[in-house]
């Protein structure tokens, strides 16, 4: 706890530098690390275009250039209906799960709040798990799964914020622990819809273990709008959160509707994480490591911390989908499990190297 | 005084009713009460001792209360002939439909429920933990049948139920009906080798490569398979996660659906994914539309995959 309670101090600092928002050398920064990422998420894959004629044929798209692409139809078939999505897909899950991991952390100030606090995750599965299981998504609904997985994440969050309110007011401590309360139940009912079916098991792991393979611009479309609102919601409460992390009472005092502007942010955040799990499965861990990597680098004011976190979690989860899908080619692993296993090591070596400015 | 005449009648009468019996065999089932004289097949000696994947088993007597975990044994067991031995099955195997349905599992199996039927007979084809060990020590003979990697280990597992349960022209008969009908729809389509086929386990492109029991019923026809060339795929028990991508630009001669029934994938279906209206399958029409069940098992209908694969097949041989 000494450690959390550390974290917790260098989140409510706020340092001078960090206070007019983000630098000009941090945005070209978090500017070209998006750049290289998508470049790169689109240029290398299982199947060898060859990075040249990659660009030839981005390049042919853009008018006036005259440039010629070389690509075959499949080629062009593997860039732009499978590839271009999938990448699309991570920016998008990538930048949601990183945001709302910053937002839930101010919110609780709380440095292992993340996406998947109140339950939000463990509702999500249940309502998958129950749809793979039962076979509930016939050919008139072939998206209800990510449906099911939304309204599972929404209820989980409703009923854990319910009852959080209904016992502790307005602490933050309450309405966490409440969460882990909702979200033991509902993984206990999701393991047992998971036993009774055992032939779907396969595919409910598959999706729990997180993955990006896309249905192509459909999935990208449907989520998009979801990603759009939240995100625009949560940097728009950015100073806010600033205030928000001093204290409520202090906060309160300053004028800030604590309890709402807290509603507000946790449902934002909530809405734009079922969507993304909704569709890529539970990531974990993106959540936690771009924001507190931002805040050891960057500072810890909420005005630096959201929009980088949003910047630098698009282009971190492409490059681990990268990993995902060409480490072990033709054959791709669960993305999930690349989170973890590259972002320990990554989130060490920073926690590591900024020693000097902890507390 | 009358004995003699009346045994001779009685003699005569059973002679009578074994002739009829022989005429009308396939409607009626055998007597086993008939006299050992005009048995045509010795009675199946028991105690046997037969080997299966937990090792020898000795069973004492000829099995009449058989509980089967494996959906591949219970069809294997009903087509041998030993399906009124069989007094329980678990949830997962469905056919045929006379095969006692009972909700115990094969995948999380409860020694102590399984027990509750008093079985002379276990037979399982996945051991989570436990399992053999507990109806062993219950003196419960239990055979183990791990998924068979190849036709011949599935011929094998037939022959062993046929020797532990008293049937063993009925799973001579099974098998050789089996290789017969195989070899004939193999050899009906000899152009098909070299062709290329991605088998589809669900939509999320998981696939089985050669070192699987479907994989191997594709090498029958010389058909590469393409998942073979997944690097991972010996780590992932034959079984790897392929990419949409890698799918689409090795363009697959054959397509095989064996995600039918648990993700309603259809050959529209797959046609319209986004970027597969170019491969071969696909502009050919070469998908086939496999029963999730036939195709993740090895019993007797394995056959009628091997028929819908041989069909697809067909056209590719004449090109």
């Amino acid at each position: 706890m000494a450690d959390a309670g550390g974290l917790r101090a260098r989140m409510s600092r706020r340092p001078e530098r960090a206070v007019r928002g983000v630098s000009l050398a941090w945005s070209l920064a978090a500017g070209a690390f998006l750049l290289v990422a998508t470049l790169l998420g689109l240029a290398l894959g299982p199947v060898d275009l060859g990075l040249g004629a990659v660009a030839r044929e981005v390049l042919s798209h853009v008018p006036f250039l005259g440039v010629e692409s070389s690509f075959s139809e499949t080629q062009d078939a593997i860039l732009w209906e499978l590839r271009a999505p999938r990448v699309v897909l991570g920016l998008l899950v990538g930048a949601m799960l990183a945001i709302a991991g910053a937002s839930y952390q101010g919110v609780f100030r709380n440095p292992l709040a993340d996406p998947y606090l109140l339950g939000a995750a463990a509702g999500a599965g249940l309502g998958a798990t129950i749809v793979i299981a039962y076979d509930l998504a016939g050919d008139f609904r072939p998206d209800l799964r990510p449906i099911a997985a939304f309204v599972g994440a929404m209820l989980a969050v409703g009923v854990a914020y319910a009852l959080g309110r209904s016992v502790g007011g307005r602490q933050t401590a309450t309405l966490i622990l409440a969460g882990v309360t909702v979200a033991s139940f509902l993984t206990a009912l999701q393991t047992y819809v998971q036993q009774r079916r055992v032939e779907s098991v396969q595919e409910v792991y598959s999706w729990i273990l997180g993955q990006l393979e896309t249905a192509g611009w459909s999935d990208v479309l449907i989520i998009l709008p979801y990603v759009i609102v939240s995100a625009v919601l949560l940097l728009w409460h950015r100073r806010l959160l600033d205030v928000l992390a001093v204290g409520d009472d202090e906060a309160a005092s300053l004028g800030v509707p604590v309890a709402r502007v807290r509603l507000l942010i946790v449902l934002a955040a909530t809405l734009g994480t079922a969507a993304a799990v909704a569709f890529s499965g539970l990531i974990a861990f993106v959540g936690i490591i771009i924001p507190h990597a931002i805040r050891l680098m960057a500072g810890t004011s909420y005005r630096v911390v959201l929009p980088l976190s949003l910047v630098f979690g698009a282009g971190f989860l492409v490059l681990v989908d990268l990993v995902a899908r060409t480490v072990i080619a033709p054959a791709q692993l669960p993305i999930g499990v690349v989170t973890a296993f590259l972002g320990a090591p990554f989130f060490a070596v920073v926690l590591r190297t900024t020693r000097t400015v902890g507390p | 005084m009358f004995q003699r005449p009346l045994a001779a009648l009685l003699a005569a009468l059973a002679f009578f009713l074994a002739g009829c019996g022989g005429e009308s065999k396939s409607a009626e089932p055998a007597q086993p009460t008939t006299s050992a004289a005009v048995e045509t097949a010795p009675a199946p000696e028991f105690p046997v001792t037969v080997v299966a994947d937990n090792g020898p088993v000795t069973i004492e007597e000829e099995p009449d209360a058989i509980v089967s975990l494996s959906a591949t044994a219970t069809e294997s067991l009903f087509a041998i002939g030993a399906g009124k031995q069989v007094l329980a099955v678990d949830d997962q195997s469905n056919y045929p439909a006379e095969a006692p349905v009972t909700d115990l599992s094969g995948f999380e199996p409860n020694v102590e429920a399984i027990a509750g039927y008093e079985p002379d007979l276990v037979i399982a084809a996945y051991d989570p933990g436990g399992l053999v060990e507990g109806l062993e020590k219950l003196d419960i003979p239990v055979l183990l049948q791990d998924a068979a990697p190849d036709l011949d280990s599935a011929y094998e597992q037939i022959e062993t139920l046929g020797a532990a349960t008293g049937n063993p022209d009925g799973a001579e008969t099974v098998i050789t009906d089996m290789e017969t009908a195989i070899d004939e729809l193999v050899a009906s389509v000899p152009g098909a080798a070299g062709a290329s086929v991605y088998h589809e386990l669900g939509p999320d492109f998981f696939s089985a490569t050669s070192d699987t029991f479907i994989g191997s019923i594709y090498e029958l026809f010389g058909l590469v398979n393409i998942a073979d060339a997944a690097a991972g795929a010996a780590d992932a028990g034959g079984y790897p996660q392929l990419t949409g991508e890698f799918i689409v630009s090795e363009s697959p001669d054959l397509i095989v659906l064996s995600d039918t029934k648990c993700c309603q994938q259809t050959a529209d279906k797959v046609s319209n994914r986004p970027g597969w209206s170019g491969i071969a399958a696909v502009t050919n029409g070469n998908i086939v539309e496999a029963d999730d069940d036939i195709a993740s098992r090895w019993g007797p209908r394995t056959v009628e995959l091997v028929e819908l694969i041989a069909q697809s097949l067909e056209g590719i041989g004449s090109r």
